[in-house]
């Protein structure tokens, strides 16, 4: 499948430093851009050109690199819930097919994010990080996540379509979920999971030849544990179809070969137990993402045993930046290993975002090769609101 | 700082991130113990029914010799704790150091723990109802002149346990015995006893694949209710509420035990006073078999007044101090919520705080970065006022004036009530009371336990089911 325009080209440079140096003249242009895109009168976002009438500065003229981001006032996530959602589409792309992506809306109305191409580009830059070994082009992809209104339903598929092969997908609700476990009913969340893994068991007694599949900590550990108590034979066995020699009781055994998998639940103990326990030793590769709604994803650094499977996020530059911040204020970045809370920009012709507070926390890494631009590690809730957060299935 | 493991049957692992537990009075870490996770239990369980075949093939008399063996290590020996050594005293002083409970009831608790290991044999004939330990071998005996038979109900017991009292952990330490592999989900804070307890097993020579500490977050406890076949929880109303219709768990809730006086006994409470204040506020009043009501026919101004006055002196002192009568709050903010909620329930009209009309200084002491809850009596004017049926932290009862006919009709669940009556027809009306679970008839504290009884269950019906079991004659061999 041919690249969606509008991939950002790769930063070049003979060094760290000179790379370092690149990318950031790169972020710099890319904001300019972006702002003088959102704001201009004939191509502007409406939300936006309304909202620039209550700045005192013009960001027409202003705005000249990522430091002036900060002349923006912090982007309030209330701002997302409620219509019309047609004035986060920028007039220029005004005749375009617009997707509404929602996050959150287990009470009360859900934050919406409009998008256009934007998944489309993030998932691809992210396609190029996966290896072909565990992803070979053209197989097929199982979405073990959430379904509905979610981004990552249609980014998956989008993903496995683009290296070439066909997506199948589950039916999962988070909101459900989610509500179950605040009234604390424990079982039905438990027989709702029970009902996503047993669909997908039956995907994969199917005969699709999948080896690529996405899917969230707590439910590649319900899969794993499906397969070890024989689920997926007893689905082999219902459908008449004969088990092969050697079973089906592990991930590996069912010959998916990469995983790619998200959530802030990933921490070093769950993928040092996925890779170990689950996974055959990393003989099925797993690769940790970061990423919501608002950003698109951001991909880690290889995780392994050789870093005490730490892992560190970086952002897709310049269409995103992540800063680790003091909580207490925004302006302050941490030192790197420093911890503070994930400060969020998103830079994109079809949805600005500049400086949203995450509801995670972390601590600021270096740059490197890669990535040649700050990157997050340890990411979890944030302490201060941690007590109020819910984690479903992602 | 002491780093202590978990303990997946036979695997020992040590997790990135682990908790850390800290001295309740200095701050100081004391250790740090490895988490497990929901999926790593659950995959732990898979090996259970090779581990249950090879428990049960080792002969129930060799197994009690275990238990004997393990009695003297648990008291006697230095036994590895992580990458540590501890004596009894030494892992006493941890426990009291994280727990916050005064090292004398821990020492104290601690030796129930000994004792039930020790008399293993008692304990398991008083909850198998007399029955001859060897039909644990051969799941059926007909020793006793009729067919009896018996079949395991699950390939592993899971325990979620607490952090506040040593004492609960009598209650599963049977299980080996009756020949299940044994899942400890420990408390926070009191990682020490059942990883002492099952070292002295190991020592003893039970096989490790039968035995497990896992300590895991909320969600991991849940899975253990959830994947174990039978299992025991220890916990508030509120978290136990999704598992009260599930018969796999038996819950250990709050006790709400009592002191029943009948018509006969009432005007001679004062000879009770020591009684009542033992089943108050022995070992720090923590558990729920002390008493947290005193039912009363006649007299309950007098009695709360009596009860306050022996208690009003009892003073905060220090975790080691062998004087001790109150444990301290490890989490401060944890008594102050306590103390408010007594608080906001003498905000309703008909109820006094006896206790601090004598002493004259507030209930709540904060020293340091710990608190202190001194012991409180409530005087009720009804038994449907707030604090009536209320069962806290710290040594706390009311006192409600009843009439004896419709007393048993009012009293609502009670894990352990002693009947202070020589009333026959009392007597009766409580032999049949079914809101009782453990009755004590005349004057014995409720929190003395016998441990060959059952307490919110019984282990052994637990953990088996009575078949019906025939032979069928075999045929004499033709010639």
């Amino acid at each position: 499948m041919k690249d969606t325009p509008g991939k950002p080209a790769p930063v070049t440079g003979a060094t760290l430093e000179e790379k370092v140096k690149n990318a950031r003249a790169q972020l710099d242009a890319h904001v300019r851009e972006v702002v003088r895109w959102h704001f201009s009168p004939e191509t502007g976002t409406p939300f936006w050109l309304e909202k620039a009438k209550t700045f005192n500065f013009n960001p027409l003229t202003d705005v000249n690199g990522w430091d002036d981001v900060k002349k923006f006032p912090i982007f309030e996530d209330e701002w997302l819930r409620g219509g019309p959602v047609r004035k986060w589409v920028p007039k220029g792309m005004a005749d375009r097919a617009v997707y509404v992506f929602e996050t959150g809306g287990t009470t009360g109305l859900p934050k919406s994010r409009i998008v256009i191409d934007d998944f489309k580009i993030d998932y691809e830059m992210m396609s190029d990080t996966l290896p072909d070994q565990y992803f070979p082009k053209g197989s097929n992809w199982l979405m073990l996540g959430p379904s509905g209104p979610r981004r990552l339903r249609l980014a998956i598929e989008h993903l496995a379509q683009y290296r070439g092969g066909i997506c199948f997908a589950i039916d999962l609700d988070p909101r459900y979920v989610v509500k179950c476990l605040r009234e604390r009913k424990v079982a039905e969340a438990q027989a709702y999971k029970d009902h996503c893994i047993a669909q997908a068991l039956t995907v994969l007694a199917g005969g699709h030849d999948i080896k690529c599949m996405f899917t969230t900590p707590k439910l590649l550990a319900a899969l794993d544990e499906a397969l070890r108590n024989g689920k997926l034979e007893d689905t082999y066995r219902s459908i008449g179809k004969p088990v092969p020699p050697g079973g089906l009781r592990s991930i590996k055994s069912t010959g998916i070969t990469g995983i790619f998998s998200g959530g802030t639940e990933f921490t070093p103990d769950f993928t040092r137990e996925a890779v170990e326990e689950m996974l055959d030793n990393g003989e099925v590769y797993m690769t940790p993402t970061y990423g919501n709604t608002l950003m698109g994803l951001a991909c880690s650094k290889p995780v392994g045993p050789h870093d005490g499977y730490k892992i560190s996020y970086y952002a897709p530059q310049p269409r995103a930046v992540i800063e680790v911040v003091n909580p207490d204020n925004f302006d302050e970045v941490v030192p790197y290993g420093g911890t503070g809370r994930v400060l969020l920009s998103t830079f994109t012709k079809e949805f600005f975002v500049p400086r949203f507070p995450e509801r995670d926390e972390g601590e600021r890494e270096k740059p490197f090769e890669k990535y040649p631009w700050d990157g997050v590690s340890g990411v979890r809730p944030f302490a201060k609101l941690a007590g109020g957060t819910v984690v479903g299935v992602y | 700082m002491i780093q202590i493991p978990a303990l997946r049957f036979g695997k020992v692992y040590t997790s990135m991130d682990k908790a850390t537990l800290v001295h309740h009075a200095t701050s100081e870490p004391v250790a740090e113990v490895s988490q497990v996770t929901g999926s790593m239990i659950a995959r732990d369980l898979g090996q259970m029914e090779r581990a249950h075949k090879l428990l049960a093939s080792i002969p129930v008399r060799d197994i009690l010799a275990m238990y004997k063996k393990a009695a003297d290590y648990f008291l006697n020996a230095t036994l590895p704790c992580g990458d540590a050594e501890l004596t009894f005293d030494q892992y006493v002083r941890n426990l009291s150091a994280t727990t916050g409970s005064a090292m004398v009831f821990c020492d104290r608790n601690a030796r129930k723990v000994q004792y039930v290991l020790a008399n293993i044999e008692e304990v398991i004939a008083g909850l198998t109802r007399g029955l001859p330990v060897e039909a644990l071998d051969a799941g059926y005996t007909t020793s006793t002149g009729r067919m009896q038979a018996f079949y395991p109900t699950t390939d592993v017991f899971g325990a979620v346990l607490p952090s506040n009292s040593p004492g609960v952990h009598s209650l599963w330490v049977p299980t080996i015995a009756f020949k299940i592999p044994l899942l400890l989900k420990p408390g926070r804070e009191e990682p020490w006893t059942p990883y002492r307890v099952l070292q002295a097993f190991i020592k003893a020579g039970v096989p490790q694949n039968v035995l497990g500490f896992l300590p895991t977050d909320h969600a991991g406890s849940s899975d253990i209710l959830r994947l174990c076949g039978r299992s025991m929880a220890f916990g508030d109303d509120r978290s136990m509420a999704p598992y009260k219709n599930d018969h796999r768990v038996e819950i250990h809730g709050t006790g709400y035990s009592k002191m029943i006086f009948g018509e006969d006994q009432a005007d001679q409470f004062e000879k009770y006073l020591d009684l009542l204040v033992e089943s108050i506020a022995a070992n720090g009043g923590r558990a729920c078999v002390n008493a947290s009501a005193v039912w009363t026919p006649r007299n309950g101004d007098a009695l709360a007044l009596a009860l306050a006055k022996k208690l009003a002196g009892v003073k905060p002192r220090a975790w080691d101090d062998p004087a001790a009568e109150i444990s301290a709050f490890a989490k401060p903010e944890v008594a102050e919520a306590i103390n408010n909620m007594v608080e906001d329930g003498l905000k309703t009209p008909g109820a006094r705080d006896v206790t601090q009309e004598v002493r004259g200084t507030p209930r709540l002491v904060k020293e340091g970065r710990i608190a202190y809850l001194l012991p409180t009596i409530i005087r009720c004017d009804s038994p449907d006022h707030p604090l009536a049926n209320k069962e806290f932290l710290f040594p706390y009862a009311s006192v409600i004036e009843y009439p004896q006919a419709d007393v048993l009709k009012r009293i609502g669940y009670t894990l352990a009530a002693t009947a202070l009556t020589d009333d026959a027809g009392f007597i009766a009306e409580c032999m049949a009371c079914a809101n009782i679970e453990r009755l004590n008839i005349g004057p014995l504290p409720t929190n003395r336990l016998t441990w060959d009884q059952p307490h919110e269950g019984n282990l052994f019906t637990h953990l088996y089911k009575q078949r019906a079991l025939q032979h069928a004659p075999r045929a004499a061999a033709g010639v």
